[in-house]
């Protein structure tokens, strides 16, 4: 399953494009390849289009720093002239008429977008098993999932069928699917990459990330993606600096906090020994690990699910069948029957949770006692953050997720469950901190921990998992 | 705050969704054990503190009214689900006399 070619990061691969010993052609063909012989199990890719990559592949340009670099896209960010169907039959036929800023800079930075990535239906999910195009398999076991939402792009990278991917992160979708599938998964600061032709789930959460092989990896596709965007004015004006330049850096004299919260009993022995090792690394090299307190950790998924399907219910009112999307083929001439009959039918069974769940929590009488509760909460879940790093510490070690991937199909988990499972990821969202999952050298399944930096810290976050990365690899 | 009974197949119709007797039973039992959930909100001291609506300080945001380059009407009706004259077309919809 993991063979050389595998293992092959974006700088070695773009060391031998330079070299001439590849062409962009040849590259784009081996990974059709890999993804034509993988993708029947792992059903990782919801399309790819091999004739448009090498065409793409013929024209690229091998100085650029990206150049000739094929990288999977997430099934909710807009290529121009691809599908963009977010894994729901509500955007069957979309075919997108841009793209989305994260990919113009992609491409201009010389990478080739190549295959569409499965994901849970408009990102709502942790296991990619709420796909309108089948549940994806991890690569590590196939009778696990892969995390979600971002599920087929942390399977890809796993797999080998691409060197990098781009998911989005909502509520630890990028990071919780890479620490089941053993890749590298940065979410950065909310506002650092525009999120113009991100289809939009929960707009001040929602956040793109990179899925790589390696941390170095994540900083160079960080450093094309950033930036301040005007279609997008949510997007920062922050200067975007080097973020390679500290990456090797090491983390000696550096505080680290360990939230006493996180080390909590209902984790997995394996996600406890994982931050167990965690801890000795940085130790070893020199950093100052410390116990701190997040006393609203556990505030943090009640006042994210109420604000995310609040913001979600709003957000996917857009798909009602006038203007894109699935409209129903019979409809009655009663006024509001062509909507109610296209979303009914056109989106999934969580997707509807969700939205009702957000229409309930603003509806008249509720909207204070639910909506500006959670708000006021996740105020406390940030300031507790913001309190913890003004206090002298640099980086936050965590867990990334209670467990290990769980088994495919575990029916028995109510909602609520699956919900409480993103525990650890949430709090980043709703405070909008950069975060990046690291794998840990595990001899069983793969397991991540996650280090979160304060606000446009990318730098030192990325300098974080660099060290964490050096002494396990 | 105290658990109020859930009208799903109202909060449905809000929303635009149709949902089966099954449905309503189920997103019924779903939303009653998540809303039972957060009601933990409650226990947190939020007195003085606003609500957080954005991660970041939001600054303004408006740009310089110069025409630029925007999608062309064929690119726009391109995913329409059906279209007329450069324009979306939908069916026929007629209010009923109350």
């Amino acid at each position: 399953m993991t063979p050389m070619f595998a293992k092959h990061t974006l700088s070695a691969l773009r060391q031998k494009l330079m070299n001439r010993e590849l062409s962009p052609i040849e590259l784009t063909q081996e990974y059709a390849r890999r993804m034509q012989e993988l993708n029947p199990e792992l059903n990782a890719l919801i399309s790819w289009d091999t004739e448009r990559a090498l065409q793409a592949a013929a024209q690229a340009d091998v100085n650029l720093p990206l150049g000739g670099l094929p990288i999977a896209i997430k099934d909710n960010i807009c290529c121009l002239g691809e599908p963009a169907r977010c894994a729901s039959h509500m955007l069957e036929n979309y075919v997108a008429p841009y793209d989305a800023t994260a990919i113009s800079k992609l491409r201009a930075a010389g990478a080739l977008p190549f295959g569409r990535t499965n994901m849970d239906e408009f990102a709502m999910g942790s296991a990619g098993e709420n796909s309108a195009f089948g549940v994806t398999r991890n690569p590590a076991d196939e009778n696990r999932v892969p995390g979600g939402s971002s599920s087929g792009s942390a399977a890809a990278v796993a797999a080998g069928m691409i060197p990098a991917a781009l998911g989005s992160d909502t509520g630890g979708s990028v990071r919780q699917p890479a620490s089941h599938c053993g890749v590298v998964g940065l979410k950065p600061t909310y506002g650092r990459i525009s999120r113009y032709g991100l289809v939009a789930f929960a707009s001040s959460l929602d956040q793109i990330g990179t899925l790589t092989t390696c941390v170095e990896d994540a900083a160079l596709l960080l450093q094309f993606l950033c930036g301040h965007d005007v279609m997008d004015s949510t997007s920062s004006l922050q200067p975007v600096p080097d973020f390679a330049s500290e990456l090797h850096r090491g983390v000696r004299g550096i505080r680290i906090g360990l939230p006493k919260e996180y080390v909590s009993s209902g984790n997995a022995p394996e996600v406890q020994d994982a931050l167990n090792a965690a801890v000795a690394v940085l130790e070893a090299q020199g950093a100052e690990i410390c116990e701190i307190s997040l006393p609203h950790a556990e505030a943090a998924v009640a006042s994210y699910y109420i604000i995310a399907c609040a913001e979600a219910s709003s957000n996917l009112a857009r798909y009602d069948g006038v203007r894109y999307g699935y409209r129903a083929a019979e409809t009655s001439d009663a006024p509001g029957d062509l909507y109610a009959r296209s979303r009914t039918e056109g989106f999934g069974e969580e997707v509807k949770r969700r939205i009702i769940l957000g229409t309930y929590v603003l509806s008249g009488g509720y909207y204070d006692a639910y909506y500006t509760r959670a708000q006021k909460v996740r105020a406390l879940v940030a300031r507790d953050f913001s309190q913890a790093f003004e206090r002298g510490v640099q980086l936050i070690l965590g867990p990334v997720a209670p467990t290990p991937a769980p088994k495919l199909q575990a029916k028995d988990m109510t909602p609520l469950q699956i919900y409480l499972a993103d525990i650890y990821t949430v709090p980043a969202n709703l405070a909008g901190l950069p975060a990046i999952s690291v794998p840990t050298p595990q001899s069983g399944l793969p397991v991540g921990v996650q280090l979160l930096a304060p606000h446009f810290e990318e730098a030192r976050l990325l300098q974080g998992a660099a060290a964490l990365e050096s002494a396990w690899s | 705050m105290e658990m109020p009974r859930i009208d799903v197949a109202y909060i449905a119709e809000l929303a635009k969704l149709e949902l089966s007797a099954e449905e309503r039973a189920r997103y019924t039992r779903d939303l009653e054990q998540v809303l039972a959930y957060v009601t933990q909100l409650e226990k947190w001291d939020t007195q003085g503190v606003s609500p957080m609506c954005h991660p970041l300080e939001v600054y303004d945001a408006l740009r310089d009214d110069i025409p630029g380059q925007s999608l062309s009407n064929e690119a726009a009706l391109s995913n329409a689900p059906q279209q007329t004259d450069g324009q979306f077309r939908v069916p026929k919809v007629v209010e009923s006399a109350h």
